[in-house]
């Protein structure tokens, strides 16, 4: 038999592997927990519609994963989604004027952010284009003439919401409805 | 003749009945000598390692194959539906609802169900258990007590490795080599998996067949016919009865826990 301390440490050494499987099952598998361990800068987005987006839901751009979706709140005010999206700190050239839109990821897939790149358009550049339209010479006085780019705490302007399939239908089914109706006063 | 089947069929009937009486007694008999263990921890611990510690590495392999299996088997039905992405919801479901605790249950039997059987019935076939008796110290509480006890506590754990071990097996071929998104494997799969419906009810699944596992077999042992025939025939029957018990459990409990959803 082997020397009790060994047994005692073995016996030790398992009911906290046990335990640990137990804590991984509810906190990495179940929805008990929402975490995330990457270094990164939060974006916030407001959406009409997020249904069937989820925490940790990826957020793409081009396809690829920049970062996951972190936070889904209400806005009381507004009646709209509010999305915070944390995006991995090597992406940190995103224009200003990104947008996002809410997608479905295959037929039956879970829903993600994709962010279509924007302008990165400044104060300066706007002032030289109304300079440009208005035939004055551009005031860049006391304006910020680097790209602007997203950072923590960034809102993104443009957004749309998820399609939800019954809307479209509806959606379709009132706009053929329409032209039956239209036909049929035509043929009249 | 026609007369003497029917007296067989008789004598085997009240055997049965006899068996699961002594059986229930036996389980009072534990459950009564239980308390007296505490005072005397470390017959415990030396049971749990050679109940629950020494059945890890099979409880490791099997739950990472398992997991691994169901990623590729998974995948290639989702991927026809372009549903890969729902892959760590399946795995996750099946293992930590009834793959977990039944394949560990199952294996638990043969591992250790089967040693714990053949220990006792040993020990009763040397007379070591008489000769107990005869110093007054109650084997139910010095022999059986401890190992049902290590049974018990061993069982969810051994359960909850399988399973954990089962979800990273999943991971590994599914992320790893087939190119499922691994974010929506895990969001998927923490949207759909329910902390109380899923995980406790699992736990408590597990929790029974480590009762009934553990019971059948100590009780097997203690039972057996002290011979080394009787050994072998206790060993055999406590792996299948708890096979049985297993599966059949599992039906009433799934039945039970969602069944009405």
């Amino acid at each position: 038999m082997m020397n009790s301390r060994t047994v005692e440490l073995w016996v030790g050494l398992f009911v906290v592997a046990g335990f640990a499987a137990l804590f991984m099952l509810a906190m990495q598998v179940s929805n008990l927990s929402t975490y995330s361990n990457q270094e990164g800068y939060e974006i916030e987005a407001r959406f009409e519609d997020a249904s069937g987006l989820k925490v940790r839901s990826p957020v793409t751009m081009a396809g690829v994963t920049l970062g996951r979706v972190t936070k889904i709140t209400f806005d009381g005010q507004s009646f709209q989604a509010i999305v915070t999206m944390k995006i991995e700190e090597q992406y940190n050239k995103l224009p200003a004027g990104t947008s996002a839109n809410i997608y479905t990821a295959g037929l039956l897939g879970e829903k993600y952010v994709g962010l279509l790149p924007g302008s990165a358009a400044n104060p300066c550049e706007e002032e030289k284009l109304q300079a440009e339209l208005e035939g004055r010479k551009p005031d860049l006085e006391g304006l910020d003439c680097k790209p602007q780019h997203l950072a923590q705490g960034s809102k993104i302007k443009l957004t749309q919401g998820s399609l939800v399939l019954e809307k479209l239908i509806a959606q379709f089914v009132s706009s053929f409805m329409d032209s039956k109706d239209k036909e049929s006063s035509d043929s009249k | 003749m026609n007369l003497d089947s029917v007296r067989k069929l008789g004598q085997s009937g009240l055997d049965f009945f006899q068996r699961l009486g002594r059986g229930n007694i036996l389980f009072i008999n534990i459950l009564m000598g239980i308390p007296a263990l505490l005072p005397r921890f470390g017959l415990l611990i030396q049971q749990i390692y050679s109940v629950g510690v020494l059945s890890l590495v099979i409880i490791f392999v099997s739950g990472l194959f398992v997991g691994m299996v169901l990623g590729l088997q998974g995948y290639n039905t989702l991927v026809k539906f372009g549903a890969e992405e729902s892959l760590g919801v399946v795995v996750a479901l099946s293992l930590v609802r009834e793959l977990g605790p039944v394949v560990t249950a199952l294996l638990f039997a043969g591992r250790a169900g089967s040693a714990l059987t053949a220990e006792i019935g040993l020990m009763k076939a040397t007379e070591q258990l008489s000769a107990m008796e005869m110093m007054a110290v109650d084997p139910v509480r010095r022999v059986l007590a401890p190992r049902f006890l290590a049974g018990f506590i061993s069982m969810p754990l051994l359960a909850a490795i399988f399973s954990s071990v089962g979800v990273l097996g999943g991971y590994f071929v599914g992320v790893g080599l087939l190119g499922v998104d691994e974010g929506a494997y895990w969001s998927q799969m923490q949207a759909n998996v329910e902390y109380e419906d899923d995980i406790l009810n699992g736990v408590i699944k597990s929790v029974v067949f480590g009762v009934v596992c553990t019971w059948i077999a100590v009780f097997e042992g203690y039972d057996a016919v002290p011979t080394s025939e009787g050994v072998s025939r206790a060993t055999t029957r406590t792996v299948v009865h708890s096979a049985l018990a297993v599966l059949g459990l599992d039906f009433i409990l799934t039945a039970l826990m969602f069944g009405e959803t």
